[in-house]
């Protein structure tokens, strides 16, 4: 059994770092992801190869600020060459950015080959860090030992904390009205480059002190989470950068100690902060208050309690219609609607809480409350009936379906609005009687 | 330790020298070698088919789907790996790692439908997130093996770069068969595939599942994207499946035409790759063949039939010199009406306007004008003499055509659209170039039946008149 190996001083840093590079990744990510180019960390992350093929071309070696100004300059001309593509032909975003960064990934396959002659150099020798090795390199700050990556790292989320704060109304504005924006005076295009480039900057940044898959994901996932959490900008940006922090520091916790579970030694943290982005993502899709799949199910139960509620009232009204309102029993209820009797026992008992059924097992009658429901709900139904064969002009044979599943949702101004809109029959297409408006408050409309 | 990087097939470089050596590059593009014939058409059936599924994913919108789908193997290859040498099975056995690759590639695109239609995510962040997260536990995984004291991590990379991966035939008999067995679904379900990326409510009215459809394109790119990662490497094999397709957009705007365009692309750069690198020892081939098939790219995007660059400005160019002439006609036309109050009858100098009237006419310069006047030359619309310029009969002919139609516009703008008398002008202008027979004659009746039919200029006031 592996032993989970922990030390402050160098894991801490290990998550400091990794949060200063998720934050800063995800702030800029929730634009990319409102703006579709979610993959464009991947695309930069494959397309600075040529870049470093060259600098190694020039300069010979394979480290110092070279390589780093080679890999910016390859990431901002891919950005430019995607734009540009676009602007141009009227490409597909998507389209545009996978020429651009294979293209540019294979020229840079066959620059490697040609300039290094098979000497190992791909990116994740040469510029991809790792943040295994972040807490190692470290430069004197002032009598203080401050790792090179916390620095560079910090920097990076300064500037776009900073981009971000002093531009947010402009990118509020060219995410999401950029005719808006273009007419009011924003160039939508200059905010796009400014964004695409400090993406850039950001990526290239990242790679070389924590490598790309950190990166990618965490462009992405941050954005992509908070966005099922909420639908508005400012707390999009505040859950992204939160869900950003957490998923870096249970990265860590758990490359540490998962792997122990099957009797290996720790794993890359990278992959790993990757894997715990996209579980709480997983995590605020089942939760999330408006659109997680759990509240989502939720309210579909409450509306086919409400649904089959409904149903039972309007049919012992219809009952009643017919034969001076005799009680019914559970069986014979069942017998017509079309309920399973666990949902038909729930339905009965609730009304008979709220008051609107009386009665008991061998019979059950409308109350006066639920008759005024009732008849809400009929006089909906019919509504709705005559509505569609006056106004619609639909067979009186196939209106029935839709008045059923509309009558829940209809309200008295709905109801009002129908009785203008149709004509003064008091009988509906097939004949009934439509009941006055049962509330007190108003009368009939007409 | 990320395996974003894969170098030439080694058994194509091979192949390469075998070439050069064996015979000149007459042989090579008579394939008369068989080495040399299986590589090369194997590759050019897997640029065939990625061409055809890629049409489909682009028109779909959602051309990145290859680069979600060929990340999301890696968790399976690192997963393949370890339960092989839990098991006791040979770990580096090719197969096994690619069921490994192709199980969790397909879990990957599982995923992607999932987060589509349960969590409603975007297309592209859909992508973004199953990549990410995918080839974060792959790279997870490989971590763990590296630290394994077994762990023959280097050869898995190997695997991964496609270095250990030397094309056998028995490799490219599993290429052809996939290429094959794509083109053949894509075939039998073009129709419904057609539907998916331009109707796809007809789709759903008609029956058919979405979600299906969908399934099936993803597991078509699936099978490619597997059995392209043998020949030109995981990543590289996402540009098969975007540049010829998006490459042929430029020649058509037919479903047909494209996937055939496509089609023939794909299997035209990897044809050309596959002969550079065999001619040329060193040249890693799968990066190649994506340097061809993106040179296709640039020379359909500029000279494309139906979208290329230079096609859409030789026709920009073409309107525009229309424009001109037909203002020049129009300018000429009204000129004299007004000098000689609407009495054409007259000749000589009188028929004429001078080219410093015309000037003021409209807001041109002399270099325009002098331009648009010797191209209407030549076209026999106006005669230029000593400063003056006569109409021809054609000429005449055209130019009272434009005014009637002109007019008829502005007459239009004025009854039934209440446009302002000030601004018809201006409207007219831009819209009579644009009208077609047809709509003439519906307006000259929509006109005559509210008895407004006047040839004159609604401009004109009464007393001018």
């Amino acid at each position: 059994m592996a032993t989970i190996v922990w030390n402050w001083g160098f894991d801490g840093w290990m998550i400091i770092h990794a949060i200063l590079c998720a934050v800063s990744c995800s702030l800029v990510g929730n634009f990319l992801v409102l703006r579709g180019t979610s993959l464009l960390g991947d695309a930069i992350s494959h397309s600075i190869l040529p870049g470093l093929a060259i600098a190694f071309w020039l300069t010979g070696s394979r480290s110092g600020p070279e390589m780093f100004l080679a890999a910016l300059a390859a990431a901002v001309v891919t950005v430019f060459l995607i734009e540009g593509l676009r602007n141009a032909t009227r490409m597909d975003q998507g389209a545009a950015m996978g020429v651009v960064f294979t293209a540019l990934f294979a020229l840079g396959i066959v620059l490697i080959v040609q300039v290094a002659d098979h000497v190992d150099l791909d990116p994740n020798c040469v510029l991809y860090g790792s943040l295994e090795l972040t807490p190692l390199d470290r430069w004197d700050i002032g009598g203080w030992l401050i790792p090179k990556a916390a620095v560079t790292l910090g920097v990076t989320l300064l500037l776009n904390g900073l981009f971000v704060g002093l531009f947010y109304k402009e990118l509020q504005l060219t995410t999401f009205d950029s005719a808006f924006a273009d007419s009011v005076g924003f160039s939508p295009r200059l905010v796009h480059y400014l964004l695409m480039i400090l993406v850039a900057f950001t990526a290239v940044a990242s790679f070389e002190s924590v490598g790309s898959v950190l990166v990618i994901a965490m462009l992405v996932v941050p954005a992509s989470a908070a966005l099922l959490v909420t639908d508005r900008l400012g707390a999009m940006i505040g859950w992204s950068a939160g869900l950003a922090t957490l998923a870096a520091g249970l990265g860590h916790v758990s490359a540490v100690i998962v792997p122990t579970w099957w009797g290996f030694g720790s794993t890359l943290t990278s992959g790993m902060m990757a894997v715990a982005a996209g579980g709480l993502l997983l995590l605020c899709g089942l939760f999330g208050p408006r659109r997680g799949l759990l509240v989502r199910w939720w309210r579909q139960k409450l509306f086919a309690d409400q649904v089959a509620a409904d149903d039972v009232l309007a049919y012992l009204f219809r009952l009643g219609e017919q034969s001076r309102q005799d009680p019914a029993t559970l069986a014979q209820i069942g017998d017509v609607l079309s309920l399973s009797s666990r949902s038909l026992h729930r339905a009965v008992k609730c009304l008979c809480r709220t008051g609107e059924l009386d009665g008991d097992e061998s019979g059950y009658r409308l109350s006066e409350a639920g008759r005024r429901r009732a008849q809400d709900l009929v006089r909906s139904h019919r509504l709705w009936e005559l509505y569609l064969v006056e106004q619609a002009q639909i067979a009186p044979s196939r209106i029935h379906d839709k008045a059923e599943a509309w009558e829940h949702v209809t309200d008295q101004t709905l109801r009002a609005r129908l009785d203008q809109a149709t004509s003064d029959s008091k009988l509906d297409p097939h004949g009934s009687a439509i009941p006055p408006e049962a509330s007190d408050r108003e009368p009939d409309a007409r | 330790m990320s395996p974003d990087c894969e170098w030439s097939t080694q058994g194509l470089a091979q192949l390469g020298t075998l070439a050069t050596v064996s015979g000149p590059l007459w042989r090579l593009l008579t394939l008369a070698d068989y080495n040399t014939r299986v590589v090369i058409l194997g590759t050019a059936l897997l640029g065939c088919a990625a061409g055809v599924v890629g049409s489909f994913t682009l028109l779909r919108k959602r051309a990145l789907v290859g680069d979600a789908i060929s990340h999301a193997m890696l968790p399976g290859l690192g997963l393949a790996y370890l339960l092989a040498l839990s098991l006791g099975i040979e770990e580096r056995s090719w197969s096994w790692l690619l069921l490994g690759a192709t199980a969790s590639s397909l879990v990957g695109t599982a995923t992607i439908l999932g987060l589509r239609r349960w969590l409603r995510v975007s297309e592209d962040a859909a992508f973004g997130i199953v990549l990410s997260t995918f080839f974060g536990a792959g790279v997870a995984l490989l971590g763990v093996i590296q630290s394994l004291p077994s762990g023959h991590a280097a050869g898995l990379e190997g695997l991964l770069y496609g270095q250990a991966a030397s094309l056998t035939w028995s490799d490219m008999g599993l290429i052809a068969g996939a290429a094959v067995a794509a083109l053949v679904v894509s075939m039998l379900l073009f129709k419904e595939l057609t539907l998916l990326c331009f109707d796809q409510q007809y789709l759903s009215t008609q029956g058919y599942s979405l979600s299906g459809l969908d399934g099936i394109l993803m597991a078509l790119v699936v099978m490619i994207a597997i059995t392209g990662m043998q020949a030109v490497g995981l990543i590289l094999v996402i540009a098969l499946l975007i540049v010829p397709a998006a490459a042929a957009r430029f020649w058509t705007q037919q479903i047909q035409r494209q996937v055939i365009i496509s089609a023939g692309l794909g299997a035209a750069g990897c044809f050309g790759g596959s002969v550079i690198s065999a001619l040329v020892p060193g040249l890693p081939a799968g990066a190649v063949i994506i340097l061809v098939c993106a040179g296709l790219f640039l020379l359909s995007a500029a000279f494309g039939y139906r979208q290329g660059l230079l096609w859409r400005m030789w026709r920009r160019w073409e309107w525009q010199s229309a424009l001109a002439r037909q203002h020049l006609l129009r300018g000429i036309y009204e000129r004299l009406e007004s000098d000689t109050r609407g009495d054409f009858s007259r000749s000589g100098a009188e028929a004429s306007v001078a080219v410093d009237e015309l000037l003021s006419l409209r807001s041109w310069n002399r270099r325009t004008v002098e331009r648009v006047i010797e191209r209407s030359q030549q076209a026999g619309l106006v005669t230029r003499i000593a400063g003056r310029v006569w109409l021809s009969k054609t000429g005449w002919l055209a130019a009272r055509r434009l005014v009637h139609q002109h007019r008829l516009w502005e007459l239009y703008l004025i009854t039934h659209a209440d446009v302002a008398l000030q601004q018809v002008d201006r409207l007219a202008d831009d819209i009579e170039h644009v009208l077609e027979p047809a709509v003439i004659e519906e307006l000259e009746e929509i006109l005559q039946r509210r008895e407004a039919l006047v040839a004159d200029c609604p401009h004109r006031s009464p007393e001018s008149v």
